[in-house]
């Protein structure tokens, strides 16, 4: 069975594209049974990659060699790309985890779009969405990994702008494709260099060959391909300052939210950077850009969530910082640390997402945490499984993001980036705030007598449970003194960091100055005078927070000012130039030569005359002063 | 089938659909659209069959066919298919047939418009099986009239005139054909001297162009450049494009974006560049510059069109200032690219056009202002709108993104920053695709369209053939690439041994 799965992984991304064939073309009217293929095609997918990844984490052939399968996908003289499935500790990780959570959020749709009209539609999509995502896990080549990269942005436009008829749906979605557009042309610019200079995309020769570089580029050439490799996953991963789509994809529904915008798409920048490390380690540069990227969004986007009022939002912003820590790992060279974060990050952001979901079912969708209040008297399930997200995301032991977080605190301090480390301490501190005011707002405090909450059905709290349980003990295959993770997942060589338990202690009681922050200023104070006191007292610093620096104005502003500015000009320039001066121009000179040819049309019988006249004198004075055999050629050849 | 003269069937079979609706009671619409669909589906059926019986691994002219004709112009029927004509011969039938299926609800005499249709079609055919100049230039001046027609009678009238936009297309080719025919003949007369006798197949112009003197080529492909060129809407030479798009009826769009404009590229391809190299070389910078001029200025302008028509216009020259940015790669990827985002383009402009047809057949407009929502009302039309959309963007997985990629690799490797510019169009594609989109479909529905009925029967045949061709094609990509890489190979071997060559006649 292991052997199997792991010689066919490539069902592993086929399975869910069966499931959305089957629904678009033959289950739609049907819309349990297409829910029913829809998690069926991905929990199946899910024993195969459980299976593989069994296999691969028994072996430790695979940190070495991954296996490989590949077919040439198309062929032409000079150019030849592959498709094809790796399977290495990594992408196994990745397969596993994604599977995982996604059928467990699978389930939880079930419940959560009860009712929907597009019930059919929307598990097509998220099948759609399953195939793309895993496809990109187990890419072999980086333009295969580049099509599925496309692909779940497109799933990605069509799930936020799911509820199409809203206009500001609509809206996050076109703007979450263009601007991962952006960044994308960043990256595909980064991978035709990549094809020119080296010749291949398929990993594991890039990896073999970037390993001499000097051999086929400069170093300075070298650098540019990183950085413009490194512009498609600040678009995809939401990385400062491409990070304003992802906020505003919380228009979709919330599974997705959670699927897509949390757990698994959102961090496939950072599973794109981890599998060409090989080529960011080369070029320290942009090394340290990957991790100043990521440090400072880690702070920045905290910095906006603590002043934000819509539920997903706050979740949006906080997996804005989140991401940014696993960027901040990676430009530290740390891949062990960065995939752990992701790994664990992966659960209790899934979890928080469905918690919200199944608030916002409760409330129906009134978002705005300061209308919520006491809910977990009422929704005790959500309540709880939100409590243990909200430990986990702190950094409380022996929570998941504790031991994930500690080991990126670890890399900052162990490589001697102090400032790096101090803004990453800072953002624990400030998460810990903001989630935690998050959920005594939410959850605890007075009820509020016009919420009429209840406990959302079984479909949709089975799943949380089960995450709640893996945002426990997620993190618990890689603690200090039994680093499971830290021999299977890393670049070059396993890296084990002594415990280092001043750090330790150090995040710990960030944690709980962060949660103890919190409580004094939205649970034991029923009035909440003193937040509001200190919003007011800042109100310059809490007035461009919660307008989110201004940013998205700035864009827009742009936008508006310099491209439909171009738009117009252009157009102008063809109707008026090109259209008016050239080509129609063109025209009146034919007209008007036309119109004094006319002239000459006199209709006289005399005029004509003369006219001929002058022809044959022309003819005969031209005979008459040329030599025989030119005027033979003049006349025809008659002789 | 051997020996069995497949393309003069192919060719033949619309004609036949039209021979026989000139019989047909005028009053018989249903029937004449039957048959208008069963000869176009003939030529589809035959020319699939010869796409798919092609030998790719034996590569150069097969299924030929060679009759003498005029002897003393050195004139044979002569028809032929490589891998760079048979993939325009299948997007030539895979179109026509959906035309005439866009066109079912035509009220106003059908019959005379599926006659034209049918000829129209036959004609553009024509000129990529020809592997004689004169049966094509022949076929190229057959497409001209129909399509004249076919615009001024049942076309439409928005910002320019049916007549203006029929007047302006028409004498904008004409122009353009008229230089194409200068430079041909010229070639000609010299090719015939270094031949020793008058040849018109283009294999044996080819082996006398190549021998040309520099001087010669290049003032040549500059003759062809501009015919060829203002046929593919090569900017600046490009106005006659959006208008005349918006102006003609659904099924002449479709026919026009489709494949029609795709004879100039393929005349630079197969016979400008593979007959005058050293010309092609010299041009190469020029055709690159204009083509990412084009690209990026029609991309701009799409973006600020209000009119459904024409965005889809502008884009499609866009489109096409990429095919002549990898034409100008000079290069065998760059070739291929050429080749294959000409047939990716024709097919997701064809689908953007039918859709846009149908749209505006339902709501009588194709302001975008006045639309809105409509992916309620008829979910199957928003569909096929935005397959071509996200086609039109090169969205991965469909079609056109591959042959784009292609494209970006050669002219990448030869031009650096100047096929960054036209790299950059990508975005501008995705903003003017999306936009068009998101306020066409999306959005709060409005009541006045409440009652449209989708999509469905006869209407469904454009989405559902060329809808597959996109995915299709997008998932493997081989289909087409095998086919297109063992004409281009060949093509760029004897350019580029040509080149080295550097003309005879100094």
């Amino acid at each position: 069975m292991v052997e199997f799965a792991m010689h066919n992984a490539w069902l592993v991304p086929l399975l869910p594209a069966l499931s959305f064939l089957i629904i678009i073309f033959l289950t739609k009217p049907w819309k349990k049974l297409s829910a029913l293929v829809c998690v069926a095609g991905m929990v199946l997918s899910c024993v195969i990659a459980t299976l593989a990844a069994y296999g691969v984490f028994t072996n430790h052939e695979f940190t070495e060699k991954p296996l490989v399968y590949s077919v040439r996908w198309f062929s032409m003289a000079g150019l030849n790309i592959d498709v094809g499935v790796q399977l290495d500790p990594t992408s196994a990780m990745m397969m596993f985890m994604v599977t995982l959570v996604a059928s467990l959020i699978f389930i939880y749709a079930t419940g959560y779009m009860e009712g929907d009209p597009g019930y059919s539609v929307f598990f097509s999509y998220l099948s759609l969405f399953g195939a793309s995502m895993l496809l990109l896990v187990v890419s072999s080549n980086l333009l295969q990994m580049f099509v599925a990269w496309e692909l779940v942005g497109l799933c990605s436009y069509l799930l936020i702008g799911f509820y199409s008829h809203k206009i500001s749906a609509r809206e996050a979605a076109k703007k979450a494709f263009i601007t991962c557009r952006v960044a994308d042309f960043g990256l595909l610019l980064g991978l035709l260099s990549l094809q020119i200079v080296f010749g291949t995309l398929n990993l594991t020769e890039l990896a073999e060959k970037i390993s001499h570089f000097e051999q086929y580029t400069t170093m300075g050439i070298l650098t540019l391909i990183a950085l413009l490799v490194f512009a498609g996953p600040i678009g995809k991963s939401g990385q400062f300052p491409l990070h304003v789509w992802l906020p505003d994809a919380m228009e979709g529904p919330t599974p997705v939210s959670a699927l897509i915008h949390a757990a698994t798409m959102v961090v496939a920048g950072v599973y794109l950077v981890g599998r060409t490390l090989f080529l960011f380690h080369e070029v320290p540069t942009a090394m340290e850009l990957v991790a100043v990227t990521g440090g400072f969004t880690a702070l920045f986007a905290a910095s906006i969530a603590i002043t934000q009022r819509e539920i997903k939002r706050i979740l949006a912003y906080s997996t804005v910082s989140q991401i940014g820590y696993m960027m901040l790992a990676l430009g530290l060279g740390s891949l062990t640390a960065s995939m752990f974060h992701l790994w664990t990050h992966a659960f209790f952001k899934a979890l928080m997402f469905l918690c919200a979901g199944s608030v916002l079912h409760a409330l129906h969708h009134k978002a705005d945490v300061w209308e919520m209040g006491g809910l977990i008297k009422k929704m005790p399930i959500t309540g709880w499984t939100f409590v243990v997200g909200g430990l986990a995301i702190a950094g409380v032991p022996p929570f998941a993001g504790f031991w994930s977080k500690d080991e990126i605190l670890l890399a900052a301090f162990d490589t001697g980036h102090y400032v790096l480390f101090g803004m990453a301490a800072l953002t624990a501190f400030m998460t810990a705030f903001y989630m935690w005011r998050l959920i005594f707002l939410a959850l605890f405090g007075d009820e509020k007598p016009e919420n009429h909450p209840h406990e959302s059905p079984l479909n949709m709290t089975l799943p949380l449970i089960a995450l709640a349980v893996l945002s426990a003990v997620g993190g618990l295959v890689g603690t200090p003194w039994a680093p499971f993770w830290q021999e299977w997942i890393f670049f070059g060589h396993p890296h084990h960091a002594d415990p280092n338990y001043l750090i330790m202690i150090g995040s710990v009681v960030l944690a709980l100055a962060g949660i103890y922050l919190a409580y004094n200023l939205y649970c034991a104070d029923k009035t909440r005078a003193k937040a509001h006191a200190l919003a007011e007292r800042y109100r310059f610093f809490w007035t461009v927070s919660y307008n989110k620096y201004y940013i998205d104005e700035i864009y827009l502003w742009f936008n508006h000012t310099f491209i439909d500015g171009a738009a117009r000009l252009f157009y102008l320039f063809d109707i008026y130039v090109v259209d008016g001066v050239f080509v129609n121009g063109i025209a009146a000179i034919t007209r008007l030569s036309g119109e004094g040819l006319r002239v000459t049309q006199t209709g006289r019988l005399q005029n004509y005359a003369l006219v001929f006249f002058l022809g044959v004198l022309a003819v005969a004075v031209v005979l008459a002063f040329t030599d025989p055999s030119t005027a033979a050629g003049l006349t025809g050849g008659v002789k | 089938m051997n020996g069995f003269p497949v393309l003069t069937t192919i060719l033949l079979a619309p004609v036949a659909a039209a021979l026989i609706m000139t019989f047909i009671p005028r009053n018989e619409s249903k029937l004449i659209k039957c048959i208008a669909a069963v000869g176009t589906f003939v030529s589809m059926a035959l020319s699939l069959y010869v796409y798919f019986s092609y030998d790719t691994a034996l590569g150069g002219l097969q299924f030929a066919e060679k009759i003498p004709w005029i002897r003393d112009l050195g004139v044979n029927w002569f028809l032929a298919v490589d891998g760079i004509s048979l993939p325009m011969l299948l997007l030539t039938n895979l179109i026509g047939f959906s035309a005439v299926f866009a066109s079912w609800n035509v009220d106003n005499r059908p019959r005379e418009f599926f006659i034209l249709l049918c000829l129209l079609i036959t004609g553009v055919m024509g000129t990529f099986v020809a592997h004689d100049l004169f049966i094509f230039l022949l076929f190229y001046e057959v497409v001209v009239i129909p399509i004249y027609i076919l615009v001024i009678i049942w076309g439409s009238s928005k910002r320019v005139t049916k007549e203006y936009a029929g007047m302006k297309l028409t004498i904008y080719l004409l122009i353009g054909s008229a230089f194409l025919l200068v430079g041909v003949i010229a070639f000609f007369v010299k090719a015939a001297g270094v031949l020793g006798q008058p040849n018109m197949s283009f294999t044996a112009l080819a082996e006398a162009g190549k021998q040309l003197s520099a001087f010669d080529q290049t003032w040549l492909f500059a003759l062809m450049l501009f015919g060829f060129g203002s046929l593919v809407s090569m900017w600046p030479f490009h106005s006659w494009s959006p208008d005349g798009y918006a102006g003609a009826p659904t099924a002449v769009s479709m026919i026009h974006a489709g494949v029609l404009k795709k004879i100039g590229g393929y005349g630079l391809v197969k016979i400008a560049l593979y007959m005058l190299p050293v010309g092609a070389k010299f041009w190469a910078p020029y055709m690159a510059v204009l083509g990412v001029a084009g690209v990026t200025y029609a991309a701009f302008a799409a973006l600020a069109q209000k009119d459904l028509k024409y965005i889809v216009g502008y884009s499609s020259v866009s489109h096409m200032g990429y095919v002549m940015l990898a034409i100008g790669s000079f290069s065998v990827i760059g070739i291929n690219g050429a080749v294959a985002n000409m047939f990716a383009h024709g097919v997701m402009a064809a689908l953007f056009f039918s859709t846009v047809g149908f749209i505006y057949e339902k709501t009588h407009t194709r302001w975008i202002p006045d639309l809105g929502g409509l992916a309620r009302q008829v979910p199957r039309l928003a569909v096929a709108f935005m397959l071509a959309a996200l086609a039109s963007l090169g969205l991965p997985g469909l079609i056109s993104f591959i042959p784009e990629f292609t494209i970006f690799v050669a002219s990448f490797k030869v031009y650096g920053g100047l096929a960054v510019i036209g790299i950059a169009g990508i975005i501008l594609t995705a903003l003017y695709a999306l936009r068009a989109g998101a306020n066409t479909l999306f959005g709060p529905p409005r009541e006045e369209y409440d009652h449209l009925e989708d999509i469905r029967g006869p209407e469904m045949v454009p989405l559902v053939v060329l809808g597959t061709v996109l995915v299709v094609g997008g998932i493997l990509p081989s289909l087409l690439f095998d086919m297109v890489n063992s004409g281009a190979a060949t093509l760029m071997t004897h350019v580029e041994s040509a080149v080295k060559l550097g003309g005879v006649f100094k």
